[in-house]
């Protein structure tokens, strides 16, 4: 007689508590998309009337628009230098991308494999770097870009910043993912021919997608996302990235809270769409190194 | 061609030393197996061989030329790793090309090359697959392929078989066996499994702890072993040890378990070595059912512990008094555990060493 093993736990209960943190982390999205497509700039999904019914408080919350309309994110593109800004933002994401993860592969490389004076030291000064709050390096970080560096108000200054962050991390991730290709493979080259440079390029890199993939995506995010540094280090309008751009509907009376929305999600887009193009790298990489073989 | 000459060669990690002093000729064309048990210093002999390690101390030529400040790359060596080390996303075509496309080759010359060694292992058909499609034998051969393909002066293997299942181990051992043979290629070859070592090389090297135990022709190692650590190392089931004296008037040997005359080359010995204390090895096969005719021998009384029939034969586990007995017997009568047998043991076939240096006594 087979008998199934029983899980003790209720599903009911489990079902209504994912349930439950599901809807809480979707609601807050479906009501900046609702609000996006309401073709309004008001927060509310639904204004209440005078005297209202029980359908008129739920219609409230309901996180769908009354009338849809493209009205806002037309209002974003045209109206401001939005897609400027989104322009500098692709820039400074992808130059951040390709310096954060070209530093970070070789320096991980570095750690994983050759023993050197300070090699500890290093990989745990990466890590206390990432404890502090970022607010704490603004001073230091303006100082530094701007006036020591004079490139404040450059995409360069913005790249140097936002890579030095992302670094760390990225060093981190890709030194675990180095040290779970075997040894052999590169001794194997070695034995082959290839030089460091060769194993370097042609062996190890592409054997490390699914973790390249990940750092990329964490450093594009890092440049893309980032508003307080850019806010700081950009001066006049039209070097301003699409983050810093949004605050322009943020007034100091009225918020535009629909063009808001819309600019929000617009500003989105490409990140998801990253996500989605590099989905399948992203649990070998973020997994990489938890089982051997 | 080029034979591997090491002299005074030494390895140390700081202040532990795992190779101290190491002298080995492996002639040319030859196949060495080195064989020892685990951390005896084997695979950091190839790996120092094949560059992968530096020298402390010593000297290491290939042929006429001093490798010691060599790149492995300029060594002109190839290796087998024991985890194969193919490369995961390059396909087979691509793995086996690497190393002479690293070295610049015309591409035409590249591909007969690939071509004929595909060939010679029979991977004609798998050129265009990945490594993670292949079975481990043909994952094997890929590593084989990219040994040979680059024509190399010497071979080294690091264990490549360790990873097969028992039955593909049999076919690969002779497939590179029979490869070496075609070649000609000066190999070295590194296992911790006797057997290998036994039917494969045309030399074997045995070493422990770093030291060279002996050096021999696999019948050498299993006819005359040098020292008891070879003696127990090399034959399978390993050769039954007890320790015993020779009586004064240097016939016979007095064990715990049994009086041993002594007969045939070794009667001489004894004479020499009268009253001294000993210690004897005596194969499992030269320990039978029943008393060969002809030969001399001396029964034996066992109680028998545990019986491995393997069909052609059978391995006895029992024990004499103290003393514990393997032995190799004809398969037409298995023994039951708990049972006392009379086994006959074979006078003239015995192993004399050194009661404390564990020496042969010649």
């Amino acid at each position: 007689m087979s008998r199934k093993i029983k899980d003790e736990s209720s599903p009911i209960l489990i079902h209504v508590v994912l349930i439950t943190f599901t809807a809480m982390t979707i609601y807050p999205l479906l009501w900046v998309l609702t609000i996006a497509f309401s073709g309004k700039q008001s927060l509310a999904i639904a204004l209440l009337p005078e005297n209202p019914t029980v359908w008129d408080r739920l219609r409230a919350i309901i996180p769908f628009p009354e009338t849809v309309s493209l009205a806002n994110f037309i209002e974003v593109i045209t109206e401001k230098n939005f897609l400027v800004w989104m322009g500098n933002s692709a820039i400074v994401a992808t130059l951040t991308t390709l310096l954060g993860v070209f530093l970070s592969c070789t320096a991980a490389y570095a750690f994983s494999r050759f023993k050197f004076p300070g090699q500890r030291a290093g990989l745990m000064s990466f890590l206390v770097s990432q404890m502090f709050p970022g607010t704490l390096m603004m001073v230091p970080l303006y100082i530094i870009v701007v006036q020591w560096l004079n490139l404040g108000n450059t995409f360069w200054g913005l790249i140097l910043v936002y890579s030095t962050i992302a670094i760390p991390f990225c060093v981190w991730m890709l030194k675990g993912y180095f040290d779970t290709i075997p040894i052999e493979i590169e001794e194997s080259a070695i034995m082959d021919g290839a030089s460091r440079t060769v194993i370097f390029f042609r062996i190890i890199l592409p054997l490390a997608k699914p973790a390249i993939s990940v750092t990329a995506l964490f450093s594009f995010m890092a440049g893309w996302n980032e508003f307080i540094i850019a806010s700081l280090l950009m001066e006049e309008e039209k070097m301003y990235t699409a983050p810093v751009g949004l605050k322009f509907f943020v007034g100091e009376h009225a918020t535009q809270w629909g063009s808001f929305a819309a600019g929000s999600i617009i500003v989105s887009v490409p990140v998801v769409l990253l996500f989605m193009y590099t989905q399948k790298y992203l649990v070998s990489g973020l997994t990489a190194g938890s089982v051997k073989g | 061609m080029a034979g591997i000459t090491m002299s005074n060669l030494c390895k140390r990690y700081g202040s532990t030393s795992v190779i101290e002093g190491l002298n080995l000729d492996i002639h040319d064309k030859e196949f060495m197996v080195l064989v020892g048990p685990s951390g005896c210093g084997k695979s950091t002999i190839l790996r120092m061989i094949a560059g992968l390690e530096e020298i402390s101390d010593g000297e290491m030529k290939i042929g006429d030329r001093v490798v010691n400040e060599v790149h492995p790359k300029d060594r002109d060596v190839a290796m087998v790793f024991q985890s194969y080390a193919l490369y995961p996303h390059m396909s087979v075509r691509e793995n086996i090309s690497f190393g002479l496309k690293v070295r610049k080759m015309p591409k035409d010359q590249i591909d007969k090359l690939v071509n004929d060694a595909a060939q010679a292992l029979g991977l004609s058909h798998l050129l265009d697959r990945k490594p993670k499609a292949l079975s481990g034998g043909q994952r094997q051969r890929v590593a084989l392929g990219r040994a040979i393909v680059r024509q190399p002066s010497v071979f080294l293997f690091d264990e490549p078989l360790s990873n097969l299942d028992a039955e593909l181990r049999v076919q690969m051992r002779a497939e590179i066996s029979s490869l070496q043979k075609r070649l000609e290629i000066t190999s070295v070859y590194v296992t911790h499994d006797q057997v290998e070592a036994m039917t494969m090389g045309h030399r074997i090297t045995v070493l422990n702890a770093g030291i060279v135990q002996q050096v021999g022709s696999p019948l050498e190692l299993y006819e005359t072993p040098r020292n008891l650590f070879v003696a127990r190392f090399i034959g399978t089931p390993p050769m039954n040890v007890l320790e015993g004296q020779i009586c004064e008037s240097g016939t016979q040997i007095e064990t715990e378990a049994l009086t041993l005359p002594l007969a045939g080359e070794i009667e001489e010995l004894g004479k020499r070595y009268r009253g001294k204390k000993v210690v004897v090895g005596i194969r499992p096969e030269h320990i039978t059912s029943e008393a060969e005719a002809g030969k001399p021998g001396t029964a034996l009384e066992t109680t028998v512990d545990v019986v491995e029939p393997l069909g052609h034969e059978v391995i006895l586990h029992g024990r004499s008094g103290e003393s514990r007995i393997v032995a190799k017997l004809h398969p037409h009568h298995i023994p039951r555990s708990g049972e006392k047998v009379q086994l006959h043991c074979r006078c003239d076939k015995l192993h004399l060493f050194h009661h404390e240096t564990e020496l042969r006594l010649d």
